[in-house]
């Protein structure tokens, strides 16, 4: 599991690493029922405090991407499509948005913008 | 969560200093880092979970037990680090090896040779002719060979060499896998605390000020910039302490939300490091 992280990012370091790990989720690189790094050896391959990654494993569980049996660690959960797809679709808005904001700032219309979209998305 | 070290309203005084009413808890399986200015109270702190010195008032409890009754059962179970060498200094490792072996019923010859042979210490050269970083690595060598749960260490990092700063950073992250152990370490160099410390506790003036998870030290306190125009009796109640400029106010809050809706996007509100909340709670004046 390759997860990188910056100690000059804003972001704080959990959610770089919630962040990384449901892309490798979503990405499909890491399956249903494959065991990730316990938090204590991750904390340690990272270089980091044991709470940090404490944190990024208790947001997954609750986002549901990963559940924890106790004395055997962590697993990656079964996806719901439905939710995934989900997911995906907040993700893209996301982008979206970031795309609409770059386009204002430099004047792009919507027409041309929708014109740029079209060229790339056929291609 | 269980705790190893209970301490509860310790108060020791001393002519002209003392330490007053410590509630602490050291939890298990973590890494705390104890933090505080010259003379704050970090070495009275640590002499009384030690034993070395008995509170006027208050509880110590070490694994729940109190040392009045488990004196010898507590100090079995505790590797102590000092920062300075404890041994005699005309001795070789072996030599101390074979005083200080018999102390303890859990002593482990063959993990002390792994940690003499990992460390890279001579056994039979004498203790004064090493170096700093080898005194500290013959000391925890001998706190890891009895497999003590808790290891306590009073400024460990304080005069090595970056280099071997992290290598001891990250045996100490290798001794943490297992979740057994717990460290509780004083230090004055906190960036050695950003990286492998889970819990910090923060001692000023013989008070602690704050005992927190770093994530919860990264949610509350900030360093917030601004112009001096956003100031008044009442916006100033978010802050520690305000330093101030011709050029703007620069502060620490350990309320990041009330700061938010104070002022808004006015301010910039930035990661506050261990050394700025340090700085700002001394009133920003070090006094020397």
């Amino acid at each position: 599991m390759q997860i990188i992280i910056s100690n000059s990012s804003k972001e704080p370091i959990y959610e770089q690493i919630t962040n990384q790990i449901k892309s490798l989720i979503l990405a499909g690189e890491l399956q249903e029922g494959t065991a990730v790094p316990s938090m204590r050896k991750l904390a340690k391959d990272l270089r980091i405090s044991v709470i940090t990654t404490k944190r990024a494993y208790e947001e997954l569980e609750k986002e549901g991407f990963i559940y924890s049996i106790v004395g055997k660690g962590s697993f990656v959960a079964e996806q719901n499509l439905e939710l995934m797809r989900e997911k995906k679709l907040k993700v893209i808005e996301e982008q979206l948005i970031a795309v609409i904001t770059n386009s204002r700032e430099i004047g792009l219309s919507l027409d041309e913008l929708q014109q740029l979209l079209k060229i790339l998305y056929e291609e | 969560m269980e705790n190893v070290v209970e301490l509860k309203s310790v108060t020791k005084n001393f002519k002209g200093f003392s330490v007053e009413n410590i509630d602490l808890q050291v939890k298990k399986g973590f890494v705390t880092g104890f933090i505080g200015a010259n003379g704050a109270g970090k070495s009275t702190t640590i002499k009384m979970i030690m034993n070395l010195l008995r509170p006027d008032s208050g509880e110590v409890k070490l694994f729940g037990l109190d040392y009045t009754a488990h004196e010898k059962e507590i100090k079995e179970r505790i590797g102590f680090v000092y920062d300075s060498n404890v041994f005699f200094e005309g001795m070789n490792l072996k030599d101390i090896k074979r005083i200080v072996a018999p102390a303890y019923k859990h002593w482990d010859d063959t993990l002390f040779y792994q940690y003499t042979d990992q460390f890279k210490l001579p056994l039979y050269k004498k203790i004064k002719t090493f170096s700093k970083g080898m005194q500290m690595k013959a000391s925890l060598a001998i706190a890891l060979s009895h497999h003590a749960e808790l290891i306590i260490m009073d400024e460990p990092t304080a005069g090595l060499d970056p280099i071997f700063r992290r290598e001891l950073l990250d045996l100490l992250q290798e001794l943490m896998i297992d979740g057994n152990r717990t460290i509780f370490f004083s230090t004055h160099i906190t960036t050695d605390l950003d990286r492998i410390a889970d819990y910090i506790a923060f001692i000023q003036n013989g008070e602690l000020v704050f005992n927190q998870s770093l994530n919860d030290v990264a949610e509350n306190y900030a360093l917030v910039k601004g112009g001096m125009e956003l100031l008044d009796r009442d916006t100033e109640k978010s802050f520690v302490h305000i330093h101030r400029a011709p050029t703007g106010f620069e502060a620490l809050t350990g309320n990041i939300k009330a700061v938010k809706n104070t002022f808004g996007d006015s301010v910039v509100i930035e990661k506050a490091s261990l050394e700025d909340i340090m700085y700002y709670f001394k009133g920003g004046i070090h006094h020397v």
